[in-house]
C-alpha cells in the first residue's frame, strides 16, 4: 500500500525524501531482480558451453575448467586442486581417470605420478565465455535470410494492422450509424477466440487461397487481430467530437480528419498496439510453423525450433539464437517507448 | 501530392509486388528433414554425391525441428501442400500418405534386409508395398553409472536379471553412495512399453485387436508406480510435467545423481559428450520380465510421398541411400543401429568414435536380438502413438494421485477403444 | 519514412474523397470499416463458422467433405458425467479438470495482474528519477516468445534449478517446486503475471497521465489525505482504463496457453492443464485429431467468454455514453 502513497505525494512538492519514496524505490529495486535478472541469467546462460549447460547446479556465469600444459604430455590436461593428503592445496593436471581413482601429475614434478580417490580433488574453473555458440548459428544457417523473412513479415504486419485497425477503430468511435453495434460485437466476439482453436479451419482457408509457404500468409491473416479495434476504439472515445466538426467546417475530407487529426491524437495508443503488433509477429511461432515449411521462408524463430529434435535439445546453440532473436526487439522497444513517454506527455498536458 | 511523395510510392508498391512474385517454386525434390544429431547433414552429403551422378535430381532440404514433423506434416499432407519427402517416425499414422516404392526398386533387396522395419507401413499382412526406409533403428533400454556401482560395491546385476533384482540393486547403490535417484525412465509410453511386453503384456488380443491394458500390463504400470511413490524412480520425470509432454532424465544420470538410467540408443553420443571423464557408464539394455527380456524398436523412415510429381525421382534416390555401402556408411557418420539386416550382420566401423561410444553403440547392435515380435509389431502399428500418450497421461495420474491404477487403467481401456472408433483400427 | 507515409495516405485520399462525395458523411464509416471488416470475415470469423461445422462432424480427417456428420455427439461426448464436481466420472475428465483449473487460474491470475499492474503504474508515476528506464524494465519481459519466458523459469524453478541453488547458500531446505501441485499451479501464476504484467502496466500508466494535474493540486488545498486522494479522484478518473485492462486481462487470461504449456505441460498431472491446451493437444497435438470435440470445446469457450464480455462491454457503454 506505500506505493500508493508515493503515488500522491509526488504533489506534496520538492523536499526531502518521504519514506514512500524509499518504499517506491525499494520497490523498483525489487523490480529490476525479479523482472531483469532472469533475463540476465539468460544472456549469460547462452554463452555457456553444452556440457556446462547440463550441470547441476547450475551457475550464474559461465565456467570451463583450467587446462595446463605439462612437460611430457602432448596434450593439455584439464587442471585440479588437490583438496586432502599430502598435497593439499597444490594443483595438478589429471592424467586419466580409472575407475573411483585419479591420476594426477603436478606441474613442478612431472615424472611423479600421484593416485588418489577421486573425492580428494577439485576441478580449477575460470570464467569462460563459448562464444562459438554465436558463430555456430551463422555457420549452421542463412541467419541473414532468415532475419529478412523474420523483418519484413513483422513490419508488413504492423503497418497493415496498424492502418486497418485504427481505420476501423475511427469509424466504430466517431460515427454513428446503423449496424455499429453489431460489428462491434462481431469483432469483439471473435476476441474472444485464441488463434489456437482455429488452427485448422484458418489453415484450410490459408491454403485455400494459395498462401501457404508465402510470407503473405504470415502477415495477413496475423493483421486480423480484433485486439488492436478494441484498444484504438477506447481510446479514439476519448477524443472530443467537436475537434473533428471544427475541422468538417474547414472543409476537411473524413480521410484528412482521420489521418491529420484523429491518427496523430491516438499516437499513444497507437504506439502500444504498435509494440504489441511487432512483438506478436516477431514471436509468433504456431502460425508460421503451420504456413511455412520451407527452409527460405523461415522466420528467426522457426529456425530457432530446429534446434529441438524429438529426444534431444542442442541448448547452447538454442540459447544464442534466443538472444539474437532478442536483441532487434528490445531496440525497436527502446525506439518506441520514447514515442510512447512524449505521446502521452502531449496528450497528458492539453 | 507532391512528386517526391510519389516517387516514394511507387518504389513501395514496387518492392512489395516484387517480393510476392518472387516465391515461384522450382521444381525441386523438396525433402523435410528434422533429427537428432548430424542425421540431415550426412544424407544432404549423400544427396549431393547422388546429384552429381544424376544431374536431373536437385534435393532441397528443409530442415525444421520435430514438433514441425509432428504436427504440422499431418496436416499438410491432408491438405495436399506436402514436401515430396520427409524423415518421419510415425509410420502407421502416416502410412496412407507414403509413396509405394516397389515398381522403381529392387524389391527382393529391400525385403531380405528391411523385413522388420517394412513391416510398420503395411497396412496388413496381404500388403507387399515398400514405403521407405529406416535410415536408423532405436533401441530402448538402460544406461548404468558403473562408477556408483563401484563405489557402492554392489555386483552389477547380469544380463539375465529381472526388473525386480535391478530395483533392488540400484536401490543398494543408491542408498551407499547418498545418490538421489536409483531408476529413471523416459516420460514416454514408448520406453514404458518394453518392460510391460517383458511382464507378459500382449498390446493386441488374438483377433489383432489393439486392447493396450491387460493384467501382466496392468501389473507393471502398478509395480511402476510404486516405485516412483516409494523414490525408486525419480518421480521428477513423469511427475514434473503434464499432459504427454516428453521428458527425459539425461541431465540427472550426466550429473550422476542417477543409478540406472532407461533411456535408448540415441543417447549415446550426448551422454558420451556431456559425462565425459567424469564415471564410467555402461550400456545395459532392457531388464527381464517372465516373458521376455525387450527393450521397444523406433527410428526414423525416410519416405517419399504419394503427392510427389516426381514419384521415380524419389524412389531412386531412397533406394540409393537404401544401398548397402550409402547406408553403412551413413549409420557409421552419424553413430547409429542399423536398420539393414545386412549390414548389421556384418558389423558397422563407427569411424572416428570414441572408446566410450563404440562399445556403447556394441551394446546396442547387442540388443537387436531380444526384441520381442510384440514389440516389433506394437512399434508399427497405425494408432501406437495413440496408445503411447495415454500410456503417459494415465499412469501419471496414477503417480501425482489424481486417481487410483485402477481407475487409471480403466480410463486408459476406454480411450483406447474411443480412439479406435474415431481414427479406425 | 514520413515521405512513404504521406504519400500513401495521399493515394487514399482520392478515392476516399470520391467516396465521401457519392456515399456521405453517414455510410462513409462503412468504408473505414471495409478493409477491416474483410480480414476479419475471412481470417478470424470464417474460422469461427467452420469450427462449428467441424463441432458437428466426426473422426480424425481434416477435409470437411471426408467429414461424416455426428449431430451434437461431440457436445454430449464433453458433457457426459456421472457427477460433474468430480472430473474422475466424466468420459473427458480432463476436459473438466481443465475447467476447473481454467475457472481458478483466471480468477487469482487477473487479481494479481491488475493489482499489481496498478501499484506498478502509480509508482512509476511518482515523482522518481530515471522513470524511462524502470517503465522499460517492468515492459522487458512482455518483449519476451512465451517459450523463452517458460524455459527461463523452467531453469530457476527446477530440483536443481538456481532457486534452489540460492535457498541451500542461505541454509534453507530446497524444494522441488515443480513438482508440487498447488506450488506448480502458483508458480504458474506468477510466469503469467510476469510476462504480461507490464503491458497493462503501460496501459495504466497512460490512463494515470492523462489526468490533468490540477485535479490534484485542487485535492491538495482542500488538505485530502493521500487515500481520499486516491479513492475520490484518481480511481474514478482512471476507471475507463480500468475496465479495459479488466477486460483485456480476463480475455488474456482465459486464453492464457503457451507459456504455462512450455512450462509444466499442464502438470504435474493435470494440475496446470488448461482450457487451450486441452483443445490444442485433443484437435492438434495429440493422436487421432479429434478437431470436432475440440471445435466443440471452443464453441462453448467462445459462447461463455462472449457472456462475460457483453456483461463488461454494456459497463464501459454506460461509462462511455453516459
Amino acid at each position: 500500500m506505500g506505493k500508493i502513497f508515493t503515488f500522491l505525494t509526488r504533489t506534496r512538492g520538492i523536499g526531502r525524501l518521504h519514506w514512500t519514496d524509499w518504499a517506491s524505490y525499494a520497490y523498483l529495486l525489487f523490480g529490476i531482480v525479479i523482472m531483469f535478472g532472469p533475463v540476465l541469467w539468460l544472456v549469460l546462460s547462452s554463452f555457456k558451453s553444452e556440457a556446462e549447460l547440463q550441470r547441476f547446479p547450475p551457475t550464474f556465469l559461465p565456467y570451463a575448467q583450467e587446462m595446463i600444459s605439462i612437460e611430457g604430455y602432448d596434450k593439455p590436461l584439464p587442471l585440479f586442486e588437490i583438496t586432502n593428503g599430502e598435497f593439499a592445496g597444490k594443483q595438478a593436471g589429471q592424467v586419466r581417470r580409472i575407475g573411483l581413482v585419479s591420476q594426477l601429475v603436478r606441474p613442478e614434478a612431472p615424472k611423479d605420478l600421484i593416485k588418489m580417490p577421486l573425492a580428494d580433488r577439485k576441478p580449477v574453473e575460470r570464467i569462460d565465455f563459448a562464444f562459438e555458440n554465436y558463430g555456430d548459428l551463422f555457420k549452421r544457417f542463412d541467419f541473414l535470410r532468415y532475419l529478412w523473412n523474420s523483418v519484413f513479415i513483422t513490419t508488413m504486419a504492423t503497418l497493415i494492422m496498424l492502418l486497418v485497425n485504427s481505420m476501423a477503430a475511427f469509424a466504430l468511435s466517431k460515427y454513428h450509424f446503423r449496424g455499429r453495434s453489431t460489428v462491434l460485437a462481431m469483432i469483439v466476439g471473435t476476441l474472444m477466440v485464441p488463434q489456437t482453436v482455429v488452427l485448422v479451419p484458418l489453415f484450410l482457408i490459408t491454403r485455400e487461397l494459395g498462401m501457404l509457404n508465402s510470407l503473405w500468409g504470415v502477415i495477413i491473416p496475423g493483421a486480423a487481430t480484433p485486439t488492436g479495434v478494441f484498444l484504438l476504439r477506447q481510446y479514439m472515445l476519448t477524443i472530443p467530437d467537436e475537434i473533428l466538426d471544427a475541422a468538417r467546417m474547414d472543409k476537411a475530407s473524413e480521410w484528412k480528419i482521420f489521418w491529420r487529426i484523429v491518427l496523430p491524437l491516438s499516437a499513444p495508443a497507437i504506439a502500444v498496439l504498435a509494440i504489441l503488433a511487432i512483438m506478436w509477429r516477431w514471436n509468433d511461432f504456431l502460425w508460421p510453423l503451420i504456413v511455412l515449411s520451407q527452409n527460405d521462408k523461415f522466420t528467426l524463430q522457426l529456425a530457432l525450433n530446429s534446434f529441438q529434435g524429438q529426444l534431444t535439445t542442442q541448448w547452447s546453440n538454442l540459447l544464442a539464437m534466443t538472444v539474437l532473436v532478442l536483441v532487434p526487439i528490445a531496440i525497436v522497444f527502446a525506439f518506441l517507448q520514447k514515442y510512447i513517454a512524449t505521446g502521452i506527455a502531449s496528450t497528458g498536458g492539453k | 501530392m507532391d512528386k517526391r511523395n510519389l516517387k516514394w510510392t511507387g518504389a513501395a508498391l514496387a518492392s512489395v509486388i516484387a517480393l510476392w512474385a518472387g516465391s515461384a517454386a522450382a521444381d525441386d525434390i523438396r525433402f523435410m528433414c528434422a533429427a537428432d544429431g548430424n542425421e540431415c547433414a550426412t544424407l544432404e552429403a549423400l544427396f549431393a554425391r547422388y546429384e552429381k551422378d544424376n544431374p536431373g535430381t536437385h534435393v532441397v532440404i528443409d530442415v525444421v525441428g520435430y514438433k514441425a514433423i509432428l504436427e504440422n506434416l499431418p496436416v499438410q499432407l491432408a491438405g495436399g501442400t506436402g514436401p515430396d519427402m520427409a524423415l518421419v517416425t510415425d509410420f502407421g499414422g502416416l502410412a496412407k500418405y507414403f509413396l509405394d516404392l516397389t515398381p522403381y526398386v529392387d524389391a527382393n533387396y529391400w525385403n531380405t534386409n528391411f523385413g522388420n522395419t517394412l513391416r510398420w507401413s503395411r497396412t496388413g499382412p496381404d500388403d507387399k508395398g515398400i514405403y521407405g526406409m529406416n535410415i536408423q533403428l532405436t533401441i530402448t533400454g538402460a544406461y548404468i553409472n558403473k562408477t556408483l556401482f563401484e563405489q557402492a560395491g554392489v555386483a552389477v546385476p547380469g544380463e539375465k536379471a529381472t526388473w525386480d533384482e535391478w530395483a533392488e540393486a540400484s536401490r543398494q547403490v543408491a542408498k551407499a553412495t547418498g545418490v538421489p535417484f536409483p531408476m529413471a525412465m523416459d516420460r514416454s509410453g514408448h520406453r514404458i512399453a518394453g518392460p510391460a511386453i517383458s511382464n507378459g503384456a500382449k498390446i493386441f488380443d488374438d483377433a489383432g485387436n489393439p486392447i493396450l491394458v491387460d493384467a501382466p500390463f496392468a501389473d507393471f504400470m502398478g509395480k511402476f508406480v510404486n516405485w516412483n511413490k516409494d523414490g525408486t524412480m525419480a518421480k521428477d520425470v513423469w511427475a514434473g510435467i503434464g499432459g504427454t509432454s516428453y521428458q527425459d532424465a539425461a541431465q540427472e544420470f550426466i550429473n550422476a545423481q542417477l543409478v540406472f538410467y532407461y533411456s535408448g540408443s540415441w543417447q549415446v553420443q550426448r551422454l558420451d559428450k556431456a559425462i565425459g571423464d567424469s564415471f564410467d557408464w555402461e550400456v545395459v539394455g532392457s531388464p527381464c520380465g517372465p516373458a521376455a527380456c525387450s527393450g521397444m524398436p523406433g527410428g526414423s523412415g525416410l519416405v517419399g510421398f504419394k503427392q510427389t510429381k516426381n514419384p521415380e525421382a524419389v524412389a531412386k534416390l531412397i533406394n540409393y541411400i537404401a544401398q548397402k555401402d550409402n547406408y553403412a556408411e551413413f549409420i557409421g557418420k552419424t553413430r547409429n543401429v542399423p536398420a539393414h539386416e545386412g549390414v548389421a550382420k556384418e558389423g558397422v566401423a563407427y569411424t572416428d568414435a570414441s572408446q566410450n561410444v563404440a562399445k556403447a553403440l556394441k551394446g546396442w547392435n547387442a540388443q537387436i536380438a531380444k526384441l520381442s515380435p510384440i514389440a516389433y509389431s506394437y512399434q508399427g502399428y497405425k494408432n501406437s502413438r495413440t496408445m503411447y500418450n495415454i500410456t503417459v497421461q494415465r499412469v501419471t495420474q496414477a503417480i501425482v494421485g489424481e486417481m487410483s491404477i485402477d481407475e487409471a487403467m480403466e480410463k486408459a481401456k476406454q480411450d483406447v477403444e474411443a480412439a479406435i472408433q474415431s481414427a479406425g483400427k | 519514412m514520413t515521405a512513404v507515409l504521406n504519400a500513401i495516405m495521399n493515394i487514399i485520399e482520392i478515392p476516399m474523397r470520391f467516396a465521401q462525395r457519392r456515399l456521405g458523411l453517414r455510410r462513409i464509416a462503412w468504408v473505414f470499416l471495409l478493409p477491416n471488416l474483410i480480414l476479419f470475415g475471412i481470417f478470424a470469423f470464417l474460422p469461427v463458422i467452420l469450427n462449428v461445422i467441424y463441432a458437428l462432424t466426426g473422426t480424425d480427417q481434416v477435409m470437411l467433405n471426408d467429414r461424416t456428420f455426428v449431430g451434437f455427439d461431440n457436445f454430449i461426448t464433453l458433457a457426459t458425467c456421472t457427477n460433474h464436481l468430480d472430473p474422475n466420472t466424466c468420459t473427458q475428465d480432463l476436459f473438466w479438470r481443465a475447467i476447473y483449473n481454467s475457472l481458478w487460474f483466471v480468477t487469482l491470475q487477473v487479481g494479481f495482474m491488475v493489482g499489481l499492474s496498478l501499484v506498478t503504474a502509480i509508482v512509476l508515476n511518482g515523482k522518481i528519477r530515471a522513470r524511462g528506464f524502470f517503465r522499460s524494465v517492468f515492459f522487458f519481459p512482455v518483449l519476451l516468445s512465451p517459450v523463452v519466458v517458460a524455459l527461463i523459469w523452467k531453469w530457476i524453478l527446477q530440483r536443481e534449478g538456481l532457486l534452489n541453488a540460492g535457498m541451500d547458500a542461505f541454509g534453507l531446505t530446497p524444494y522441488n517446486w515443480l513438482l508440487d501441485r498447488n506450488w506448480a499451479f502458483i508458480w504458474s501464476i506468477f510466469l503469467s503475471v510476469w510476462a504480461h504484467m507490464g503491458f497493462y502496466t503501460l496501459i495504466l500508466l497512460a490512463g494515470l497521465q492523462a489526468i490533468p494535474r490540477d485535479v490534484y493540486d485542487a485535492a491538495l488545498m482542500d488538505a485530502a489525505t493521500p487515500f481520499r486522494t486516491f479513492r475520490r479522484i484518481t480511481l474514478p478518473l482512471l476507471m475507463p482504463t480500468m475496465i479495459v485492462v479488466l477486460l483485456l486481462a480476463l480475455i488474456k487470461g482465459v486464453q492464457t496457453f503457451d507459456e504455462v504449456y512450455a512450462f509444466t505441460g499442464g502438470g504435474p498431472g493435470s494440475a496446470t492443464t488448461f482450457i487451450i491446451q486441452y483443445i490444442y493437444e485433443t484437435g492438434f497435438a495429440g493422436t487421432p485429431r479429434l478437431f470436432g470435440l475440440a471445435a466443440a470445446a471452443s464453441i462453448l469457450l467462445a459462447i461463455v467468454l462472449i457472456g462475460l464480455t457483453l456483461i463488461q462491454l454494456s459497463v464501459t457503454r454506460n461509462k462511455a455514453d453516459g
